[in-house]
């Protein structure tokens, strides 16, 4: 398998940076990471894939909470392995949901900062249950709360010593809509701020809105590692799909069999469906067509430029 | 209190299994009371209540559930991840679980073998009997929060030690009395409190050393192997 990579010119925040060199896991016969180098910089990053891809035992990797049967992980240099020094600068936030129930979320919270020997524990823990929009319940036993809640709470325990990287398995499990929406955003301001963000979720609509970044994993390896949207470019086996609108559609459908870069063209009676095999010819000779036949295009839309779509041609690959 | 001791004793007073400490260290009193009551004599009634009942089967049935509640359910439970993330040296974590799982079996054993031994012979051997049984309560905690990460089923082998190695093997097989924490304890509380009521089958020196051994042998391996503490290896 090819990993198709889109990675930015350079990484905005070395210092915070997760790097995995040549990274394999195996139990037994079975490989279940197989071979994985990834730099993680500033920014949301998103990880995906299927079932049994091997996410987790990555995010577990790059949490310490596994040992690599190859390869090494690092966070600014250091290992994640056998280091926890190394939680000064990450935070975790796993896909299991067990939290201390018999505890209120500000005593979790409060215990979190103390752990990490923050100079005022109190005024940090505030601040990261202010960070989620938990403290009308905070003083509730953690117990009594719904998932969404304690799902809340084991966020604001990873932000409380404000880590420069951290990890989410499946962050937004349990959320309603209202929470999941404050959750992206919070990601994306932390992102923002140049916190080296990366999360995992199977929800693909969850991926594209918080993050155009992603490392796919299939089975076990890194299938393809940066921007959605590149990626998909960069994938020339595929004709680009686009639906066309214009005064004249049929006319326009003959003009473009012409072209070269044109796969396909199919009439259908919103517009066109038009298969390109070189995306970057066929967006640009559009106009060029358009404006020697006299016609005016209306509406020109790549279809399977979405996350899914990108998702499916990994997968299928 | 350290924020790791508070969290771990609110978690193993909080859990419901820590009800079930209760009834062993009463019976444990109530038998002793109703033999003093009845006036049978200590010889007929000490060793089966003090040692049968006492050191072998109060104190490592009590260590064994605070022993593996302090650190296993927390691992079975998936809540020990919130502690493993913070930048601590795993000794500021392994030693205040143990001390809070040796002070809280210590209390809950040695104050019932206080009172039963000062009511089948005097406060001396009550005192022998609560000094040995905080010892021991030391031993088997360590042995018991190491088997937690040692293995998924940290209860179940430290049943069979008890029941197994230290009750049956060492009723037919003397020397694996060597190697068994309740014959230390009762040579080291024969030693405090000298009577007819305890016979050791190990040497004070040889039971003190080995009690530090196993203490110091299987803290050390806790810190170690909490060092490569794994989580489970799922490949969703």
């Amino acid at each position: 398998m090819t990993t198709i990579s889109a990675e930015p010119a350079a990484p905005s925040t070395p210092a915070a940076a997760l790097d995995l060199a040549g990274v394999s896991r195996w139990y037994g016969n079975v490989v279940a990471v197989n071979d994985v180098t990834m730099r993680l910089g500033a920014g949301v990053t998103g990880l995906l894939g299927p079932n049994g891809a091997g996410k987790t035992t990555l995010l577990h990797m790059m949490a310490g909470f596994l040992a690599p049967s190859r390869g090494t992980v690092t966070l600014a240099g250091e290992p994640t392995w056998r280091n926890p020094a190394v939680y000064r600068r990450l935070g975790l936030v796993s896909e299991r949901e067990a939290v201390h129930g018999f505890l209120t979320a500000y005593e979790f919270v409060l215990a979190s900062a103390k752990l990490h020997r923050l100079a005022d524990p109190e005024a940090a823990a505030r601040r990261a249950i202010a960070l989620v929009e938990m403290a009308d319940a905070q003083d509730r036993r953690i117990g009594t709360y719904s998932k969404g809640m304690r799902q809340r709470t084991r966020v604001a325990a990873a932000l409380v010593h404000d880590p420069q990287v951290l990890l989410l398995d499946e962050p937004f499990n349990g959320m309603d809509p209202r929470q999941r929406l404050h959750m992206m955003g919070l990601l994306h301001s932390l992102g923002d701020a140049g916190r080296t963000i990366l999360f995992s979720s199977h929800i693909l609509e969850e991926v594209e809105q918080v993050s155009g970044t992603v490392q796919v994993m299939v089975a076990g390896r890194l299938a393809a590692s940066g921007d959605f949207r590149t990626i998909r470019r960069l994938m020339t086996n595929r004709p680009h799909v686009f639906a066309v609108h214009s005064t004249d559609d049929r006319a326009l459908a003959v003009a473009l069999m012409a072209e070269p870069s044109v796969t396909g063209v199919e009439l259908g009676r919103t517009g066109l469906t038009v298969k390109a095999g070189d995306y970057g010819a066929f967006t640009r000779r559009l106009p060029k067509i358009a404006l020697r036949e006299g016609i005016r295009v209306r509406q020109l839309l790549p279809e399977d430029e979405s996350l899914e779509s990108v998702f499916s041609y990994l997968v299928e690959a | 209190m350290s924020t790791v001791s508070w969290i771990t004793a609110r978690g193993l007073f909080g859990r419901r299994r820590f009800l079930l400490l209760l009834p062993l260290p009463l019976l444990l009193v109530g038998l002793a009371v109703l033999c003093r009551a009845l006036d049978v004599q200590p010889a007929d009634w000490g060793p089966p209540v003090l040692v049968g009942l006492g050191l072998a089967v109060v104190l490592p049935v009590v260590a064994l559930v605070i022993g593996t509640g302090v650190l296993g359910a927390e691992i079975d439970d998936g809540t020990v991840v919130h502690i493993l993330t913070k930048p601590l040296p795993r000794w500021q974590i392994v030693l205040p679980k143990l001390a809070v799982a040796t002070g809280v079996t210590a209390a809950t054993v040695a104050v019932p073998l206080l009172v039963a031994g000062v009511l089948a012979d005097s406060v001396r051997l009550g005192l022998g009997l609560a000094v040995a049984a905080a010892l021991g309560a030391l031993a088997y905690s360590a042995l018991f929060l190491a088997l937690c990460l040692l293995t998924r089923r940290p209860v179940l082998l430290g049943l069979a030690y008890v029941l197994i190695w230290e009750g049956l093997l060492g009723n037919f097989i003397d020397g694996t009395k060597v190697l068994s924490i309740q014959q230390w304890v009762i040579a080291i509380a024969d030693r405090v409190a000298p009577t007819d009521l305890l016979t050791g089958s190990v040497s004070v020196p040889v039971a003190a050393v080995l009690t530090a051994l196993v203490s110091v042998g299987f803290t050390v391996l806790a810190i170690d192997r909490l060092r490569s503490f794994s989580v489970a290896g799922e490949t969703s």
